[in-house]
């Protein structure tokens, strides 16, 4: 079976592409989206794309990271198993700080790392861009424009005389085939 | 706007738009060569990947596996004998082991120095250079990973010795070691660097799985891109997760080498025992990684042909970091025979005069003379665009780092308190076959990852070409 993944174009000029995305946006087009070979600057206040909550989640498995080192320390060294080992407190701060630190930026990391493939869907072994004709060129040297068939305001034959006046090149519809 | 002048400006501001003038008009030297398009970029390094691997990589592999090869079976004969077959002996009973350990780990910081400081910075200049530094990273940490986990004498019990695993006899590893520390120090740095490098190879493995025409190479680069398209509101997290990445990083490759510097600084042993090693050691590493950087993509840049994309520029602004930093080390060996001598402590004292006149005064002048002396010779423009001699003195930094690491260690432990014991030291021929093991494996990483990964950061190269970025954004034409 197959189904109407949408439509694609293609723009190699990144001032056209800012364009295009702001009129799109203006025109009340949300699901939609530019796939380019590298990050285009100013492309996300151009599309009106909202800032991610990756951040919040980068910070909150730091403090976690943080926490759990502090506590693991203590509670080994001054509560479960208590060793004088040259006189030195069961515990305290200042020889607690590197591990304290190291855990920090191993949680912030890895779940920075997680939590953006996790919220882009990723990893995902099958795009229904991928039968379009331009999806090769979006990891090469063209910025490819794909228009969601979900999108309310979407229509066949109007959205295709809109790309086109918005400057897309080849504007074309995807399949893909849904099992 | 002022226009430029003879008549040199006063005002710092007027200077500041002159430069900036300056740069618009292209008076400065682009950073890559030829003007090279998107679809150049992907085509030229593509193609390294792509091509059937010649004669001489299969040579090349061949020498570096069988040193390689050599080491893995040196090192198993250490853990079937036992650790007395290495030269270690009283009272120099840290030796040729750590020496090799923290000569990797320094080798490892400027892949994250790169990636991660230089970006804060917005040097775009790292472009060139970052994936190919941050892959000898990964390879001189899994080197170094491997000392520590010998040493142990028996490895396979050495993950409830360095790792908090509740075991039977309900005992904890001791938190208040910084050997301890260094254990998560390092790991930890294995594990981000590693992320860090994936994370940035994603968008490339997608052009090459994009591109791919046989089979084979299809799924492997699909199951490793992720299924990343390239779509904006994909980079927008994309590019947040690379800046907290570079954020995190910056003060953990900080924290790697002063934290190694404190399994000296932390014991009272004379010569080890002084607050300027956790700077000190942090310079160093960053000196010997980019010597390493160097060694290593000079040759790559004119196998692989890429001398449009890493050109003179980008060798001259390394050279300058080797100085600086080369500069750094030799002010800290001046510092620390000052304190040595200021702190009025006999044994401080002592120790430092046994350093450079003692038994090993050899190896301490080696240091000295290709740590400080040798990268003196940048000072001269001809010489840091000079690639034969940039070459040579990167291999001599290499060396000269080696002996700091060798020199702290030894020299220190060879005198003890006690007179009677002391001692010298000598490596045995297992100790010499294990380290050049670690040489063998790393050189094979690299030419793996240089023939089988895209060498080149794609993605970024092309988002600095000009005209990439858009030019009405609200910024200004300077991006």
């Amino acid at each position: 079976m197959t189904s109407l993944a949408g439509l694609t174009g293609i723009f190699t000029n990144p001032d056209s592409v800012l364009h295009a995305a702001a009129k799109l946006r203006d025109a009340g087009y949300r699901k939609f989206d530019f796939h380019t070979p590298y990050p285009v600057h100013g492309l996300d206040d151009a599309m009106g794309v909202r800032p991610t909550i990756l951040p919040w989640i980068s910070l909150v498995a730091g403090f976690t990271g943080a926490l759990v080192a502090i506590h693991l320390q203590w509670w080994t060294g001054a509560v479960d198993y208590k060793l004088i080992v040259g006189g030195k407190p069961f515990f305290a701060m200042e020889p607690s700080i590197p591990i304290a630190f190291e855990l920090t930026v191993l949680l912030s990391a890895t779940a920075t790392v997680v939590g953006m493939f996790a919220l882009n869907g990723l990893p995902a072994w099958f795009s229904k861009w991928q039968r379009g004709p331009h999806f090769a060129r979006s990891t090469d040297d063209a910025f490819v424009l794909t228009v969601d068939a979900g999108d309310p305001l979407f229509h066949t034959d109007k959205t295709k005389a809109f790309l086109e006046s918005i400057g897309a090149e080849q504007v074309s519809l995807v399949e893909y085939h849904d099992a | 706007m002022s226009t430029p002048t003879d008549r040199p400006l006063r005002d710092p501001w007027a200077r500041a738009e002159v430069a900036a003038a300056t740069i618009e008009s292209g008076h400065r030297e682009p950073l890559f060569i030829g003007m090279p398009t998107a679809g150049e970029v992907t085509e030229k390094v593509s193609n390294v990947v792509e091509r059937k691997p010649s004669k001489a990589f299969f040579l090349a592999l061949t020498i570096t596996s069988s040193i390689a090869g050599w080491g893995v079976l040196t090192i198993l004969y250490t853990i079937v004998t036992g650790i007395g077959v290495w030269g270690n002996n009283q009272p120099v009973g840290w030796a040729w082991d750590i020496t090799n350990f923290v000569f990797w780990i320094g080798i490892g910081h400027a892949g994250t120095l790169i990636s991660a400081i230089l970006f804060l910075f917005r040097q775009n200049w790292r472009t060139a250079i970052n994936r190919a530094a941050e892959a000898m990273t990964i390879f001189a940490v899994m080197c170094a990973l491997i000392f520590p986990i010998i040493h142990t004498g028996r490895p396979w019990v050495a993950v409830y010795w360095l790792l908090p695993l509740p075991n039977q006899m309900e005992m904890w590893v001791n938190f208040r070691s910084p050997l301890l520390w260094d254990v998560f120090a390092v790991s930890t740095y294995f594990t981000v660097s590693l992320m860090f490098w994936f994370v940035g190879l994603v968008p490339d493995l997608a052009t090459l799985r994009n591109r791919a025409t046989k089979k084979i190479s299809k799924i492997v680069f699909t199951v490793l891109s992720l299924g990343w398209t390239g779509a904006n509101r994909h980079w927008h997290r994309y590019e947040k997760a690379y800046l907290i990445l570079a954020g995190l990083s910056t003060p953990l490759v900080l924290s790697v080498h002063t934290i190694v510097s404190f399994d000296f600084a932390v014991s009272i042993i004379p010569g080890w025992h002084t607050t300027i090693f956790p700077p000190y050691f942090v310079a160093g590493a960053i000196f010997s990684g980019f010597a390493m950087v160097l060694t290593l993509m000079i040759i790559a840049r004119k196998l692989l042909g890429l001398e449009q994309f890493l050109t003179l520029k980008h060798i001259e602004n390394m050279n300058k970091i080797l100085m600086a930093t080369g500069m750094m080390v030799g002010y800290a060996y001046g510092v620390e025979f000052f304190i040595a001598w200021y702190s009025g402590n006999p044994f401080e004292r002592f120790i430092f005069i046994n350093r450079a006149f003692g038994p090993y005064a050899w190896a301490y002048w080696t240091m000295v003379t290709c740590n400080v002396f040798i990268p003196q010779l940048f000072w001269f423009k001809k010489i840091r665009r000079n690639l034969a001699i940039t070459w040579v003195i990167s291999i001599f930094v290499n060396i000269g780092m080696w002996f700091e690491r060798f020199v702290i260690i030894a020299t220190s432990l060879h005198r003890d308190f006690l007179p009677s014991s002391w001692g010298y030291f000598t490596p045995t021929w297992i100790d010499v076959s294990i380290f050049a093991g670690t040489v063998g494996i790393f050189l094979t990483l690299f030419l793996l990852f240089a023939k089988y990964l895209p060498v080149l950061a794609m993605a970024e190269v092309k988002s600095i070409l000009p005209g990439a970025q858009p030019t009405h954004n609200g910024h200004g034409g300077t991006h």
